[in-house]
């Protein structure tokens, strides 16, 4: 297996790394970053060498919406493709991972997630983890609710499977789980707010805004959090955060997609991917 | 001009009645009821069933030479239009160097009559390098051997409206036009593709259609305000040709192209993250495709110009996001017209014929094309069975650039013959290898 990784992501690559090593696979990190070839030449290049050297998975990491894609469908390798985030498109084992964690403690671990309310926060306009997350939790039975700042969310959001708010606050008090996302600080310096205070203030999840609550609604955050600017230190550490728990599920779940595409599981011909999956 | 006499037997002119066309000494020396026509030692073109239409002309070509020769030359890409049916191409001045003084221009235009397949008219830069901010010497391209009456920075919008205004102005001396790539930099930057529901689900960064048509505005008052001709490359959008339809009533000297591309694909092609898709303007939604083809069966689009984009291989085999922007057009744009306009009933033969030759003409201050087929007329003629289906092979297309849409796809019609003043260019459905013979 190897993880092909153009961005930087230290917990989504060494999660697969460790799920593949619990399965006995060998791994190989390839981290293309400060590569000086074009991006287009390398991700062809890369793969070819790849698939020279009998790779049978790929995860790859790319910055380019679609790459994944392009990856299994362009016929450069024939081994299976797992999306671990592309651009700002999906995130598809976060999801999976995610949907995991909140079966644990919203279903008892068991069925779908029928009915129980997750609100989604923040900068969904760049997010791969709420695109992903909508998907499959609409799948599972969930009612997701994104809440953003007009500016961080998507045209044609209305389209999409879950409800939008520009309201934090309208939310909490009926919330079963909360997932607070990443903001990059840079944004305001294209005016997507105004500046991070001000964000902090109308969207961060702080100790006031985790009292309204409901008393089993657990706090998500796929990280890595800017602590004080949309999760406040004292929420992120709070026993109904879940945070470290994510991380942990993480293994577990990419071991069960490593284990259904590579350990002997008829999911389908060599070059399906669970990005297509994902997708589908 | 051709020693060669050619005999056009019972081709339909702009397919309505069968006539008989002798071509000789460069123009149209005969036209007679179907076989009746005769000369000794003419060449007999057999166009029983074919439709005769004056030569096309393309106001908007990227023929990458002079700098990007791995992705065309001017021989190449006169060669696809005239496998295409086009007998003159307005070549774009976005090549390297940029095509910003007299000398540049007339290196391609002395490349295109060398090369002999298609009168090549190159367009003129706005300004300097594309920069957007120093006019470049327009005059001097204006009086060069090689005429320039159409100056754009085609690939980057005139975003500055003083710049925009004075060159508005300033081509008035000599007939010129300023043909605008309408583009709000700053709504696009790192655009992806059209703006809508599906760029939010394919995580692609939306080029709006705001971008285009605020543009399309401002440019429509600035050159109502200084009285001066303006033409709108490439519109993509219903909201373009609702403002280039109002501005036209007000009596503004406005005129808009249309590619085909535009004309036929829709944005859900872009779902296959497959960068053949990728192109600049996005393709649009279908309701805006709708718009285009009624813009442009009313005449509020004047004209089909196909924006023809080669791009060697490596520059599309790659993911999306890194891929270059622009698609083929010169070997497809009669059968994608054909099948956006013809096949459904918004234009006639006549009507692709005043859109795809007369109009651009017209525009471009080009003599010699996009003339009547008449008598005494020059003899830039092409021929096309309607009746006969294509499919599309990159492998076997002239451009030296594989970066076809329409692979695999199969177009209503085929171009036969192309004639350049008399000269085949193209006969059989081949492109003619010694045009000088």
């Amino acid at each position: 297996m190897v993880n092909l990784f153009f961005e930087d992501s230290t917990r989504t690559r060494i999660s697969f790394e460790a799920a593949a090593k619990r399965l006995s696979a060998d791994v190989i990190n390839f981290s293309a970053k400060g590569s000086s070839v074009s991006k287009g030449e390398s991700l062809k290049d890369t793969a070819l060498t790849l698939e020279a050297m009998g790779a049978d998975a790929v995860v790859i990491r790319h910055g380019s919406s679609g790459a994944p894609h392009r990856l299994a469908h362009s016929g450069w390798i024939g081994g299976s493709v797992v999306n671990a985030g592309d651009g700002t498109h999906e995130h598809p084992t976060q999801a999976l991972l995610d949907a995991f964690t909140m079966r644990r403690h919203l279903a008892g671990g068991t069925g779908d997630l029928e009915g129980r309310r997750v609100t989604i926060v923040g900068d969904v306009l760049h997010s791969r983890v709420a695109r992903s997350n909508v998907l499959l939790l609409a799948t599972l039975g969930a009612e997701v609710t994104l809440v953003a700042p007009p500016t961080l969310l998507p045209v044609g959001v209305e389209t999409w499977p879950c409800a939008t708010s520009y309201d934090l606050d309208s939310h909490l008090t009926k919330a079963d789980a909360v997932m607070m996302l990443r903001v990059q600080r840079e944004r305001m310096n294209a005016a997507f707010f105004p500046s991070a205070r001000e964000y902090s203030r109308r969207y961060g999840l702080d100790g006031r805004r985790m009292a309204q609550l409901p008393d089993h609604a657990i706090v998500m955050h796929p990280g890595p959090m800017n602590r004080g600017m949309e999760i406040a230190a004292e929420v992120a550490d709070a026993p109904r955060s879940v945070i470290v728990e994510q991380v942990t599920n993480g293994v577990s779940v990419r071991m069960a997609v490593l284990y259904l595409l590579l350990g002997g599981a008829q999911l389908g011909a060599p070059g399906d991917s669970l990005d297509t999956a994902a997708e589908a | 001009m051709s020693d060669t006499t050619y005999i056009i037997r019972s081709a339909k002119i702009l397919g309505g009645d069968a006539a008989d066309l002798v071509l000789r000494d460069g123009i149209i020396a005969e036209i007679t009821a179907p076989g009746v026509a005769s000369h000794d030692g003419a060449i007999e073109v057999d166009a029983a069933g074919l439709v005769a239409l004056p030569g096309l002309v393309d106001l908007h070509t990227h023929l990458r030479e002079p700098g990007r020769e791995d992705a065309e030359t001017v021989e190449s890409g006169t060669r696809a239009a005239a496998a295409g049916g086009f007998t003159a191409v307005f070549a774009m001045a976005n090549t390297d160097p940029v095509a910003d003084t007299a000398g540049t221009v007339e290196q391609v235009w002395r490349l295109g009559h060398e090369a002999g397949y298609a009168d090549v008219q190159p367009v003129g830069a706005v300004t300097i390098g594309l920069g957007g901010e120093q006019l470049a010497e327009l005059g001097a391209m204006a009086t060069s051997a090689a005429q320039v009456r159409v100056f754009s920075d085609d690939g980057t919008c005139v975003h500055d409206a003083v710049i925009m205004r004075r060159a508005l102005e300033y081509v008035k001396a000599f007939d010129g036009v300023i043909a605008q790539h309408a583009q709000e930099p700053r709504l696009t930057e790192d655009a992806q593709m059209n703006e809508g529901a599906l760029s939010g689900i394919l995580g692609l960064r939306g080029w709006p259609a705001v971008a285009e048509e605020a543009i399309i505005a401002r440019d429509v008052l600035l050159a109502e305000h200084v009285g001066s001709r303006l033409h709108v490359c490439h519109v993509s959008t219903a909201g373009s040709v609702e403002i280039v339809r109002t501005a036209k009533a007000r009596g503004v000297d406005v005129t808009a192209e249309v590619t085909p591309h535009h004309l036929l694909l829709t944005e859900d092609l872009v779902s296959s993250y497959d960068p053949v898709f990728k192109v600049n303007p996005p393709l649009r939604s279908k309701a805006d495709v709708e718009a285009l083809r009624a813009g442009l069966a009313d005449g509020t689009i004047d004209i089909v110009a196909t924006d023809h984009a080669p791009h060697p291989v490596e520059d599309k085999d790659c993911e999306w996001s890194a891929a270059a922007m622009g698609m083929l057009g010169l070997e497809t744009a009669l059968g994608v017209v054909a099948e956006a306009m013809v096949a459904t009933g918004l234009l006639d033969w006549a009507g692709v014929a005043d859109r795809m030759s007369v109009r651009p003409a017209r525009i471009g201050r080009l003599e010699g094309h996009g003339r009547p087929i008449a008598v005494g007329e020059p003899a830039n003629l092409v021929l096309l069975d309607p009746a006969r289906r294509r499919t599309v092979t990159a492998s076997e297309l002239q451009s030296r650039s594989p970066n076809t849409p329409y692979a695999g796809r199969t177009l209503p019609v085929t171009v036969v013959a192309t004639f350049l003043r008399g000269r085949a260019t193209v006969l059989d459905g081949a492109v003619v290898t010694a045009v000088h013979a």
